[in-house]
């Protein structure tokens, strides 16, 4: 037997893990894992230098994806982790922001910062990976919880109605929303590559399972349960109108590439601004 | 205008706007803010000058989002400050504890309006004082900084981003309505480089590099992002590689270590101005415009005969505690104006520890002291048997 | 342009075109590597590791086609994949 010295794992993302701090403290089934595995590969199929590479993560078990990459990371507060990067990113420009956090630090307590990067549209990129919970304190609903799903804070049935997030984003103004779940990785890698190249506000959010704490009380107690049934509820629909990408607690999840487009960044405008001010004032 | 396009000269402006300048000479290169008055200012001349001197001004969408980008702007290696009032200031509260636990530097200033909640927004306050010191959650401190003028609003912004480079964390500047809208005469000189301080920072790609390594001082150099270092720091209580550590150890070595650059560096940090203190025998101590006032009264107090002086407090955080210790056991009474119900008072009383009464001249806000109400409690002190 | 299909026919025989290494320290038996291994190199094995996860096993590790769905959808990182150079390398590889 004649191995490669290499193997595909030390040449795509060993050496952007802090391998020090493995095993994770993700339960058993969790989907942060693959779409941490997707983002990381991702940074060199985008080709970008790592150097350059800043992950912005809030609070949460998504919230501590910051700290497993071996880039430059921050764990903020709960919620502002798109303000922090947003400081970043306009503090140095040559910075590639990537802010990895779950739907209830992005979309309920930093729902404001969310839809406001989104309508300046900042270079950045948001991962969203959305378990419709808070799974770090216990199963809390969450503000992307489908109606009638059981948490710790609904033992009823959710009474809320959920965001519909691909249409919030496409109101707001992101030039990139792709949605995938946790079992369409090589989707979601390519995806993740497209989302680092456009400039502006991508947002890719990621259906994934809570299987400790939201499946448990939702029939899905085993990882595998969530992903058998994205199989069967998930549909590909590239495009899809951001009325159809709702998700309720039966019907189909709608995944895709929804928005790519190409329109002047934060950025773009800042440039403009700095040479109208230094123009020399008439006198 | 020199070729860096920080002004120098002299200028008639209100102290929101020499605040401004301040913080363009000290090099502040980003704010990020939200209207509110009386701070506004601040930020519509930051947004006229920043991009002239090649900075970047941001309205960001509340002011939780404003402090959370000057965090981030620091970490990607540039000067940057926010201001705000009251209300604002009560939002900035969870962020300035983010700053304290990474260790950021930043300036953030509070132009001070009476309240609770929207209270006066157009009128004087100084009631934000314990705020600044406790207002954030958990044990740390903090350093706080209180202008009396324009002048000094120019001053001390240079100083705070000085100080908040060299102590890696958030100085708040607590200024006050008063101040923020009076205008006199400010002096802006050439800011040398030698004036200005910058963080230590490691090498760039130097190996090894861990974000809250000391090497024996109570200051770690700061890595910036887009360096190659590959930090990792957190809000979570960590250890000198930046990782979270959930041990009562971990937090006692990282707590103590936050606490003590500033108490141990307390003289450097302190400042206070002495007014008429030769064998003063009743001091007034104020603070801000108030402290103005007080120099007024006790001017008064001299020309008939009572021996008063005033210590204005410029560094209200770290309190000057060796120095009210110290005029305890030698003058017969401290005199406290301040403009709210009592808050720097509980701080003199606790310094005082007895030896010398404390009078608290408390003002609820709208507007500063009549000099008359000092000058009575002045006397009321030299009265005591 | 051959069809992506050829490498789930290869022949039987051949040696396989990876090897599995799975960290049984990192591995929480989650299970998903197993399932989804389209060529059911994986299954749930008996073994418990340290913290009493049941691990996951290799079943037939010649059969593998070195996809790397497995270490792609690990949640732990303890899946490698290690590419068998020697294998026959006439025959089409699945695009990995």
């Amino acid at each position: 037997m004649q191995i490669d010295d290499v193997t595909s794992y030390e040449r795509s993302i060993a050496k952007y893990l802090r391998q020090d701090r493995l095993p994770h403290i993700w339960c058993a089934g969790c989907g942060i894992g693959p779409v941490l595995n997707c983002f990381l590969r991702a940074i060199d199929s985008a080709e970008l230098n790592p150097d350059l590479v800043s992950v912005v993560s809030g609070i949460g078990c998504s919230g501590r994806v910051a700290g497993y990459v071996k880039l430059d990371s921050f764990h903020t507060t709960h919620g502002r982790a798109i303000p922090f990067a947003t400081g970043l990113k306009l503090a140095n420009p040559q910075l590639k922001t990537v802010v990895f956090s779950g739907d209830g630090d992005l979309v309920a307590i930093g729902g404001n910062h969310l839809i406001h990067a989104a309508r300046r549209n900042i270079d950045m990129t948001v991962i969203c990976i959305n378990n419709f919970t808070y799974g770090m304190t216990g199963g809390q609903v969450g503000p992307t919880a489908p109606l009638d799903v059981r948490t710790a804070t609904t033992p009823y049935g959710n009474f809320e109605p959920p965001f519909n997030l691909p249409w919030l984003l496409h109101a707001s103004g992101a030039s990139y929303i792709a949605r995938w779940t946790v079992l369409h990785l090589h989707q979601l890698e390519l995806t993740i590559v497209e989302a680092l190249r456009r400039p502006g506000f991508s947002f890719i959010e990621v259906i994934s399972p809570c299987p400790a704490i939201y499946g448990r009380m939702n029939k899905e107690p085993e990882g595998l349960d969530s992903l058998r049934n994205y199989i069967k509820r998930s549909v590909i629909k590239h495009g899809a109108g951001p009325r159809e990408t709702a998700i309720d607690h039966k019907g189909p999840i709608v995944v895709g590439k929804f928005l790519d487009i190409d329109q002047p960044t934060l950025q773009d405008h800042l440039i403009g601004v700095a040479a109208k001010a230094k123009k020399p004032v008439k006198k | 205008m020199p070729d860096n396009g920080c002004l120098t000269g002299e200028f008639f402006m209100n102290g929101d706007n020499a605040c401004a300048e301040g913080a363009i000479s000290a090099g502040c290169r980003f704010f990020a803010g939200y209207p509110i008055t009386p701070a506004t200012e601040i930020a519509e001349r930051m947004s006229r000058r920043l991009p002239v001197v090649g900075g970047t001004y941001i309205q960001m969408e509340d002011e939780i989002a404003s402090m959370a980008a000057i965090l981030g702007a620091s970490w990607a290696g540039v000067k940057a400050m926010t201001s705000t009032s009251g209300p604002g200031f009560s939002l900035m509260m969870e962020n300035i504890g983010l700053g304290i636990m990474l260790e950021t530097p930043c300036v953030v200033v509070n132009i001070q309006r009476a309240g609770p909640s929207t209270g006066l927004p157009t009128l004087i306050g100084q009631q934000d004082i314990m705020q600044a010191r406790w207002g954030s959650h958990g044990s740390y401190e903090i350093i706080a900084l209180s202008p009396d003028s324009p002048q000094q609003m120019f001053d001390l912004t240079i100083k705070a981003f000085n100080l908040s480079e060299k102590y890696r964390l958030p100085v708040l500047i607590m200024s006050d309505e008063v101040v923020g809208h009076m205008s006199e005469k400010v002096v802006m000189p050439e800011i040398r480089t030698e004036d200005l301080f910058y963080r230590e920072m490691p090498q760039k790609g130097a190996a090894g590099y861990l974000p809250y390594k000391t090497n024996g001082s109570l200051v770690p150099p700061m890595a910036i992002a887009g360096q190659g270092h590959h930090f990792h720091v957190t809000g979570l209580t960590h250890d000198e590689r930046g990782y979270p550590v959930m041990t009562s150890r971990a937090q006692d070595q990282l707590i103590t270590r936050l606490v003590d650059k500033i108490r141990l560096n307390a003289d450097d940090i302190i400042m206070c101005n002495d007014y008429m203190m030769e064998g003063a025998e009743i001091v007034v101590v104020a603070y801000g415009i108030t402290a103005r006032i007080a120099q007024f009264a006790v001017k008064q107090a001299r020309e008939q005969g009572i021996k008063a002086g005033c210590l204005q407090l410029v560094t209200l955080w770290p309190f000057a505690e060796r120095r009210i210790g110290q005029l305890a056991s030698q003058v017969k009474a401290f005199v406290v104006p301040e403009i709210n119900r009592g808050q720097i008072v509980y701080e003199v009383e606790r310094c005082a520890c007895g030896r010398a009464r404390t009078l608290l001249v408390p003002h609820s806000g709208g507007e500063v002291h009549k000099p008359a109400i000092i000058s009575a409690a002045i006397r009321e002190c030299h009265a005591d048997r | 342009m051959k069809l992506w299909r050829t490498p789930f026919d290869r022949n039987p025989d051949a040696e396989p075109l990876g090897y599995i290494h799975i960290d049984k320290i990192r591995c929480k038996g989650c299970g998903f590597c197993a399932e989804y291994c389209p060529r059911e190199v994986l299954h749930m094995g008996a073994e418990l590791n340290y913290k009493g996860y049941k691990l996951a096993a290799i079943k037939d590790e010649s059969k593998c086609l070195a996809c790397g769905y497995c270490e792609l959808i690990c949640p732990e990182f303890a899946i490698t994949l290690i590419l068998n150079s020697n294998a026959n390398k006439s025959e089409e590889k699945h695009p990995v």
